[in-house]
């Protein structure tokens, strides 16, 4: 009986193991270069004893701040919240349609008119949205609205991709049907494109909504309103039960929304 | 065919989502102070901040390059860290991995995870570690953790249960059954789910540092704050090109991978 079998593994090509090796070596130079930049031991001396006062906090929240008969409290500035939300997904909404049939390759008849669009919304997104509401603060001044404009830019760079993948993906079979009968433009777009879009475009617009609620709840913090500024004032006086109270707001709300935006969009698709 | 009143009861409905949808709005825009007339008014004065920033203060990238460095450093590590801490929460919320009692809790940490916002975790970590990057690191390790996590165990769910069915007959035990059968099948997809943590963190690294979390975004808040616009410029035109810069090489890498 013949025992001396291979029982090793078959090795791989030597040149897929340079390669392997290389790619090896290329990520641990990348680590180690990024952990050279890491200062070690800074940890403060009183981390310990914030930790326990933020975690005795988070667990002890204000419940008084949830309803102030006067004035500034959690449903307030979740309200607030709320609405910079809404509004601002509205307006990206609308204002990325334009931007989705600019961007979209069957659209067009000049395949560079529609690499031009893509690189525009790429570039409206690589704009972060505390940088746009920094410049909308300084035009409308502080508050709620500022933050409304602020979303409602920077999220027709996503939407606007999305759009146009919707757009990319269509039937074009109802579309040279109504050309062939001679419909103009207008009425192409109206009867053949936009009933097989509207149904991706609001899926979309709720996801949005989904992200912006995120997003609009943080924007208080450089002054664009919402439950933001009342969190940041917390967070600088240390007020750790108070922090505890809008965190647990915030979580509670972002549920919500996204369990009804989750039903709303199965319905839809 | 559809009737009459069929179609009546839907141009209704259509017509009440159109009503909730308008009152929205409209509710919206009252509770927020929208109005055209103020952002008309206002546009002249965002132009006259555009026009202070152009041309950037080209001198001023040598000042910020270091920053740029560290938010880099920061999303790196921080999804390295997210993308670790993610696996086992990623295997422990799959259905067709753990029976429902662990699933149920490990999805409901993730759901929670997810829904605080980065910038606020970066505020608490600044509270307790002092300014620098190390609390972005870990503000970030918690944000990627809940993007990495959530798309891995949605493609664990999604894969082939061939070969888990083959283990299972010539029996062998959970951690064989997971090493040999659950990672293979999905290795690539977790290592672009990586990549792609990295790409989002870079962006959310570039506002860390308005909150004391380190890295550029600490140069925001300085620069806005001394009025210096031109900088504030090259500041945001260096984020860009970094930002650009790495999505493509991410999204290269990304298409080797799949």
């Amino acid at each position: 009986m013949n025992t001396n079998i291979d029982t090793s593994l078959p090795q791989p090509p030597k040149k897929k193991r340079l390669k392997g090796i290389i790619i090896f070596a290329l990520i641990v130079a990348i680590y180690v270069w990024a952990f050279s930049g890491v200062p070690l031991a800074s940890i403060q001396e009183t981390a310990g004893q914030v930790l326990r006062s933020i975690t005795n906090g988070l667990f002890h929240p204000d419940w008084d701040y949830v309803y102030l008969p006067d004035g500034e409290d959690l449903l307030r500035g979740l309200l607030d919240t709320l609405a910079i939300a809404v509004l601002g997904t509205f307006i990206s909404a609308a204002l990325c349609i334009p931007f989705a049939f600019w961007a979209s390759n069957n659209m067009n008849r000049l395949r560079p008119v529609a690499g031009i669009g893509k690189f525009t919304l790429s570039f409206i997104r690589t704009f972060p949205e505390l940088v746009l509401a920094i410049l909308f603060i300084k035009a409308v001044g502080p508050g709620s609205f500022a933050g409304v404009l602020a979303l409602g830019i920077h999220s027709i760079g996503m939407l606007g991709k999305l759009y146009s993948e919707a757009i990319e993906t269509i039937d074009l079979g109802p579309t040279e049907a109504l050309i062939a009968s001679g419909a103009s433009r207008f009425q192409v777009l109206w009867f053949a494109v936009i009933p097989q879009v509207i149904p991706a475009f609001i899926s979309f617009a709720l996801y949005r909504f989904e992200i912006n609620i995120r997003s609009a709840s943080i924007l208080g913090i450089i002054g664009a309103g919402g439950i933001g500024t009342p969190l940041i004032f917390a967070l600088n006086s240390r007020d750790w039960d108070r922090v505890g109270i809008i965190l647990l707001g915030i979580i509670i709300m972002v549920i919500i929304i996204d369990a009804i935006s989750g039903a709303i969009r199965k319905r839809i698709v | 065919m559809m009737t009459d009143s069929n179609r009546h009861i839907k141009r209704t409905k259509t017509g009440l989502t159109i009503l909730i949808l308008v009152l929205l709005c409209w509710g919206s825009a009252v509770r927020t102070d929208a109005s055209l007339s103020s952002l008309m008014t206002g546009i002249p004065q965002m132009g006259d901040l555009l026009i202070e920033m152009v041309p950037p203060d080209w001198t001023f990238f040598s000042h910020i390059f270091d920053a740029t460095l560290d938010t880099i450093r920061m999303a790196l590590i921080g999804a390295t860290l997210g993308a670790i801490l993610a696996f086992p929460l990623a295997l422990f919320s799959s259905s067709n991995l753990f029976p429902q009692f662990i699933v149920a809790p490990a999805r409901f940490i993730l759901n929670i995870l997810r829904t605080i916002p980065d910038l606020l975790l970066a505020s608490i970590f600044v509270a307790i570690f002092g300014l620098g990057i190390i609390p972005g690191i870990l503000a970030l390790a918690i944000f990627s953790m809940g993007i990495v996590a959530k798309l891995t165990y949605e493609s664990i769910e999604a894969i082939d249960a061939g070969p888990l069915e083959a283990m299972t007959a010539v029996g062998a035990n959970k951690t064989q059954w997971i090493t040999f059968g659950v990672i293979p099948q999905i290795a690539a997809p977790f290592a672009a789910y990586f990549l792609y943590s990295f790409e989002i963190n870079v962006r959310a690294a570039v506002v860390l540092g308005l909150v004391g979390a380190g890295g550029i975004g600490d140069w925001y808040n300085r620069t806005l704050n001394l009025l210096q616009y031109d900088k504030t410029s090259s500041i945001i035109l260096l984020t860009l090109v970094v930002v650009i810069l790495i999505d493509y090489v991410t999204t290269k890498v990304r298409e080797q991978l799949l």
